[in-house]
């Protein structure tokens, strides 16, 4: 039994809904909706994020919590979906790049990155703007330091850190209200 | 990753006895056999278990969650004055934790860089004390080496340049905490409580395990207990700590090299105690006994610090590829020494 899953696994991650024996009932509020749902104990967040609630612009890349591609917040702090079971944020609040912009326009972050140009193939873009985002949510006005720090766990083989910097400085400005941002 | 079963413990017996087995004993397990039947262990932040369960490195029937346990996630200090962090207490509590940076900065430096952010707002102080080592030979299924119960450590004649520089004759690897540079520098006690309610309390220095003592553990942690806190002695008035760290890149990964110097001066600038601890140098936490042993008695200044620098490496044996470490390490302490009797604050 152990065998067959593990295989079946390695093709493609296990979904819930079937409500077997091996799922367990989660309710995660996800994006301010509180969502109920079926998952194996060994689903990661990331999985269940992408598979079961068809949130798939959190982006699974390594895998192993070295590229921070899957960052969404929990309970407004960021990690890695990858490296957290979908059992784990049950009960939490999980905001993914999905529920980050407002109804009728996008998150100043958002609108920073297109702006500057800070992306270019996109995979790693979903999850540098949750982590740009919760930094200017606890830091209004951070310094090259701060940003750095607060992307550091980032892989982006694009290369568009110096354009994430330039961007993120040009949304915290806009978000203070500073013209000259 | 193999399904399993999930808990959550409500009490710290109840967590202590669903650790059938430690994870470095279900990791000795011959490839191939699924693991220990019924192995059950305990997770915090789980960063470095997850990693090893995805590897199949680890499998395990049975995953009991420590988050729920009271008491286990918060910094007190104690009657003495040192301070004690409940295991559970996040790397991130841990680094932005006004009593830790008031009174023991360089714990908080040391765990401010460990990681990124994401991992740090998981990652758990004992989880990262008891992360397995991230030598690739060990990491990688495919070699069974000398540490998962093979019969060779791959390291000493191989790819080595992030490996040990002391104590690497039988196993290479260096111990992956870069907390636990500076928790032994400060003298740190490990408590651990077993399913019987009683609590086992080591100094940290003593609770790592060489690997003459064991190859195949990087500490003492036995099965049916688990890690609940770690103590700080109360610091003399004056004491002075540096850690610092160099990576091959300003983001974020594990040191090349990283060091911690805890010292208390008199009023001359001359040093009473010293610790010199190397961290990614060896097995478990190196401490530099020459150069404590010059330090003490010394007045603090650009010679003592070069003098106990070099004595530091006097007797490192470097394997074929990290030879660049000695240079590297002897900066670094001599630095650490420097801003340590520079910094009236630290």
């Amino acid at each position: 039994m152990a065998e067959a899953n593990t295989a079946v696994s390695e093709q493609n991650v296990p979904f819930a809904g079937a409500g077997t024996a091996e799922t367990v009932q989660l309710m995660v509020t996800v994006n301010g909706v509180d969502r109920i749902f079926d998952a194996e104990p060994r689903t990661t967040l990331a999985e269940a994020l992408r598979g079961t609630l068809g949130l798939t612009g959190t982006k699974i890349a390594c895998d192993r919590g070295s590229c921070c591609a899957c960052t969404v917040l929990r309970d407004g702090l960021p990690v890695c979906s990858c490296m957290m079971l979908a059992i784990e944020a049950n009960g939490h609040s999980i905001t993914t790049i999905e529920g980050l912009a407002a109804p009728t326009a996008l998150h100043p972050v958002q609108t920073a990155f297109i702006e500057h140009d800070a992306l270019q193939c996109g995979f790693c873009t979903p999850g540098l703007v949750m982590s740009c985002a919760a930094l200017l949510e606890h830091n209004a006005n951070p310094d090259q330091e701060a940003i750095l720090d607060a992307i550091s766990g980032h892989f982006c083989r694009c290369g568009t850190y110096p354009h994430v910097m330039t961007a993120t400085l040009a949304a915290a400005a806009k978000m203070r209200g500073d013209d000259n941002g | 990753m193999r399904n399993f079963t999930w808990g959550q413990a409500q009490t710290v017996m109840d967590a202590a006895a669903a650790a059938s087995v430690t994870v470095a004993d279900a990791m000795l397990s011959p490839p191939n056999t699924n693991g220990q039947a019924g192995a059950s262990i305990v997770k915090a932040g789980g960063i470095d278990l997850l990693d090893l369960l995805k590897e199949k490195l680890l499998t395990a029937d049975r995953i009991t969650s420590l988050k729920e346990l009271p008491g286990l996630d918060v910094i007190t200090r104690t009657e003495d004055g040192g301070l004690r962090i409940g295991a559970a207490v996040t790397l991130a509590n841990l680094a932005r934790s006004p009593l830790v940076l008031r009174h023991y900065p360089a714990l908080a430096n040391a765990t401010a860089h460990a990681a990124s952010p994401q991992i740090r707002n998981v990652a758990t102080l004992g989880g990262n004390l008891l992360q397995r080592p991230r030598c690739w030979y060990f990491r990688a299924a495919e070699y069974r080496c000398l540490r998962k119960g093979g019969g060779h450590c791959f390291a000493i004649h191989g790819e080595n340049q992030y490996h040990a520089i002391f104590d690497n004759q039988l196993c290479a690897i260096v111990h992956p905490s870069t907390a636990a540079t500076v928790l032994v520098a400060l003298g740190a006690i490990v408590e651990c409580a077993d399913a019987m309610g009683a609590a086992r309390r080591v100094r940290l220095e003593d609770f790592l395990v060489p690997p003459d003592e064991d190859v195949h553990r990087e500490n003492s942690l036995r099965a049916q207990e688990i890690l609940t806190a770690i103590e700080l002695p109360a610091l003399n008035p004056g004491t002075r700590m540096v850690h610092l760290k160099q990576g091959e890149t300003d983001s974020f990964d594990w040191p090349l090299a990283d060091v911690a110097i805890v010292f208390d001066l008199d009023a001359e600038r001359r040093c009473k105690r010293a610790a010199v601890i190397l961290g990614a140098a060896a097995p478990v936490p190196h401490r530099a006994k020459a150069a404590e042993a010059i330090l003490l008695g010394r007045i603090i200044d650009e010679e003592a610090a070069k003098d106990a620098a070099h004595a530091a490496l006097a007797d490192a044996t470097p394997l074929h590829k990290n030879g660049y470490k000695l240079p590297l390490f002897e900066t670094l302490i001599r630095r650490a020494i420097l801003r340590a009797a520079a910094d009236l604050h630290a």
